[in-house]
């Protein structure tokens, strides 16, 4: 009976599963080498780019699947996937807002994402990218006086070449892992940043993705380099319709911070976790998203909302390579139904005096598994460096499961690490306690999730922080009372 | 005096197991009664099952408060219409700050009633006078609600919740049981200056010493799950001087002369 309860108050509708009634202008299915040239004559690639595919294809060939998370799925054919999908718009490529397509512009307005550079949300720009196309961006002239690059990562190629040659693959290597081959193949879109030197980036940044068609993948790119003394707050969302087959999104994200930068990269993920009821369908939401603090003193903090996708894969991760720079991740996981989580992060030591801290809240209902994993490597020359990690689970109901797997690897003496952990439930008697005293089980579970995440909540940007708190409600909260 | 409380025939299952058994009381407006009894004899089934918890079957009978079915009010609409449960083993919620517990617990009822919710510094005022009444310290504001509180300061937080709550009917589970002496004494003050000829109270426990320091007006004992014997202050003394056999063997030569009566 108190499961009962338990599962009316997690149980709720997706209501971002709707789908855009919009037809595909394009679609390319299957893989091969054709395809990765078809991606690449369709977005009007130098020679360079299309090489640097077909070089990432080749080996993705001779590369297997990896299965050392603690996940299981049926074998995905990549043979059936959508490699690349557009919208079918009036224009082609809009030159301004005013020229998005009105379907895709009421889309995105649904998703609470107004294509508008007057109305809620401002100051922040946002780049809107609908399957594997950027639909627009805003505020791309107000960030261009400040010397800020913020464009679609296609765009990227065409107009910044010698950048995104000499920082594109320098993080994330297409030898990295299997996916990040596959990406450095076949990806489509994301977002590109760019911020001189010296130079505060005067506005959040955003990216909202949304998956719209059936069986297509998501192959993100995104790329943000942080020259010395630059900083700049960055914060993605990602949602996409029911649909009873699995879609897969692979993105590689990759951040440089250069001496004395600061990046901050905040995701709330949202992605369609599955039909609650079956476990069938849903986004397979398999990541890479690393940074490199090449500078003294630089800075990337990841903080991160995961809520949705059937199944997460994703470490986000720092290379701390210049003396005195730091590394920070704070994650929220929540699972609920039958979805399944293996994220957690790497913080890799090399330079002299670096420091890392991880916060990691892992929430898991129904019957789901929420797996944290994490490295904390600390390299011989990475003298008096420093790691604290904390990693606690909250359980809610009798089925669901959660693991910790933390890996420590420390080669030098004059370093010091500190890890936290623990396990704690949500039981009935603590939702009856708050009704005894007359405070609804919403309210109560809301309370107590609050109270478990709020240091990682208070990291993210301000109007955010009460978005990521409102969507953890909605997940877990039902009709009870 | 119209009852503010009235059990009739009340018999509840737990896990199949049946734990009352036909009870009957009534509590009358502004009284205080106690019900005491031999362990497992379904005081705090009786408390749980007045606070709603949904895990107790009820099989037959019925519980009326205000004139209103109580049974088949929600646990918190219960709680807004007064009934507060100072329980035996106060719940630990960590992460959840006492001050917004208990705010949020005070504006629940706010609403309920109309009024305008009230803003965290206006409550920590309230909350300070209340506090005093008790004499809770208010290094409990801030702390998780109950986690890492010891016995004592569980029951004493209970009473802070009780102060600022202003039950109309309290139901008060083994609210002496892991004090000691000193803390008891506070406990009950706190209680005393609790009750009001608008405010009833139910008191369960199992030792006579608490109400030494709280007065009943009425006296019951409760076993096998129903009450066998009910009588004023006099009799929980005697209770502590010749124990609970002798109600038990007295009731069971009633039970039999009812049976053989009805033959």
């Amino acid at each position: 009976m108190s499961e009962e309860t338990l599962n009316r108050i997690i149980d709720q509708d997706y209501k971002y599963g709707f789908k855009t009634d919009i037809a595909s202008g394009w679609t390319i299915r299957g893989l091969s080498e054709d395809t990765v040239r078809q991606i690449s004559q369709k977005k009007n690639e130098p020679e360079w780019m299309l090489e640097a595919r077909l070089k990432a294809y080749r080996h993705w060939l001779t590369m297997t699947e990896p299965h050392w998370a603690n996940v299981t799925y049926p074998p995905i054919d990549y043979q059936s996937i959508i490699y690349y999908s557009e919208p079918k718009q009036a224009k082609v490529s809009p030159q301004s807002l005013d020229e998005v397509d009105p379907e895709l512009r009421r889309t995105f307005e649904k998703l609470g994402i107004p294509l508008t550079e007057q109305k809620r949300l401002t100051g922040v720009a946002v780049d809107a990218i609908f399957d594997s196309v950027s639909v627009a961006t805003t505020y791309k002239g107000k960030l261009k006086e400040a010397g800020v690059i913020f464009c679609s990562f296609s765009e990227a190629v065409q107009e910044h070449p010698e950048l995104v040659r000499k920082y594109m693959g320098s993080v994330v290597p297409y030898t990295d892992n299997f996916y990040a081959a596959l990406n450095a193949a076949v990806f489509t879109d994301g977002s590109f940043v760019f911020v001189p030197k010296g130079t505060v980036c005067p506005m959040e940044l955003s990216s909202y993705f949304r998956i719209n068609t059936e069986s297509s993948g998501q192959f993100e790119r995104t790329l943000i380099v942080c020259e010395e003394g630059a900083s700049v707050s960055y914060l993605e969302g990602c949602t996409a319709p029911k649909f009873d087959t699995n879609q897969l999104h692979a993105a590689v994200v990759e951040l440089i911070a250069l001496r004395d930068a600061d990046i901050k990269y905040s995701t709330v993920q949202n992605w369609y976790a599955g039909d609650p009821v079956t476990g069938r369908g849903g986004i397979y939401n398999f990541v890479t998203k690393r940074g490199k603090c090449l500078g003294e003193r630089s800075r990337i903090s990841w903080t991160q909302v995961e809520t949705g996708s059937a199944i997460t894969w994703k470490y986000p991760s720092c290379i701390l390579i210049g003396d005195g720079s730091s590394g920070e991740f704070y994650s929220v996981a929540l699972t609920n139904h039958f979805q399944q989580a293996d994220t957690g992060t790497k913080m890799i030591h090399i330079g002299k005096n670096t420091r890392s801290r991880i916060i990691s809240k892992g929430i898991s209902a129904g019957s789901s598994i929420n797996n944290y994993r994490g490295l904390v490597q600390i390299g011989s020359g990475a003298v008096g460096a420093r790691n604290f990690t904390q990693c606690d689970s909250l359980l809610i109901g009798p089925r669901a499961r959660a693991n910790t797997y933390p890996y420590t690897d420390v080669r030098n003496k004059d370093s010091q690490l500190e890890h936290e952990a623990s396990t704690s439930k949500i039981s009935e008697d603590q939702l009856l306690y708050f009704r005894q005293r007359g405070i609804p089980a919403d309210q109560a579970m809301g309370a107590i999730l609050n109270g478990f995440c709020k240091d990682v909540f208070r990291e993210l940007p301000g109007e955010f922080a009460v978005e990521a708190t409102q969507l953890l409600g909605l997940k877990l909260e039902g009709s009870v009372g | 005096m119209s009852a503010l409380l009235k059990i009739s025939g009340l018999t509840v299952r737990v896990d199949g197991k049946k734990i009352l058994n036909g009870l009957s009381l009534e509590i009358g407006t502004g009284e205080v009664h106690a019900i005491m009894g031999p362990n497992g004899s379904g005081k705090s089934t009786l408390s749980k099952v007045l606070a709603g918890d949904p895990r107790y079957t009820i099989e037959s009978g019925s519980v009326t408060y205000e004139g209103k079915d109580l049974l088949a009010m929600t646990p918190e609409d219960r709680s807004l219409a007064g009934l507060f449960l100072a329980y035996q083993y106060p719940v630990e919620i960590p992460g959840v700050n006492n001050a917004s517990f208990l705010r949020m617990a005070y504006n629940a009822r706010q609403k309920s009633r109309n009024l305008d919710e009230v803003d965290p510094y206006e409550f920590e005022m309230l909350l300070k006078e209340r506090a005093r009444l008790v004499q809770v310290p208010e290094e409990y504001f801030h702390r998780a609600v109950n986690h890492g509180l010891s016995g004592g300061e569980k029951k004493k937080n209970e009473m802070l919740q009780m102060a600022l709550l202003e039950p109309r009917f309290a139901v008060l589970d083994e609210t002496d049981s892991g004090l000691d002496i000193d803390a008891l004494k506070i406990v009950a003050a706190g209680i005393n200056r609790l009750r009001g000829p608008e405010k009833s109270i139910l008191m369960i426990t199992h030792y006579q010493r608490l109400l030494n320091y709280i007065e009943p007006d009425r006296v019951h004992v409760l076993a096998g799950g129903r009450i066998v014997k009910s009588g004023d202050k006099q009799l929980a003394l005697e209770l502590e001087a010749r124990g609970y056999d002798w109600v038990l063997a007295e009731a069971a030569v009633a039970d039999l002369n009812a049976a053989s009566g009805r033959s």
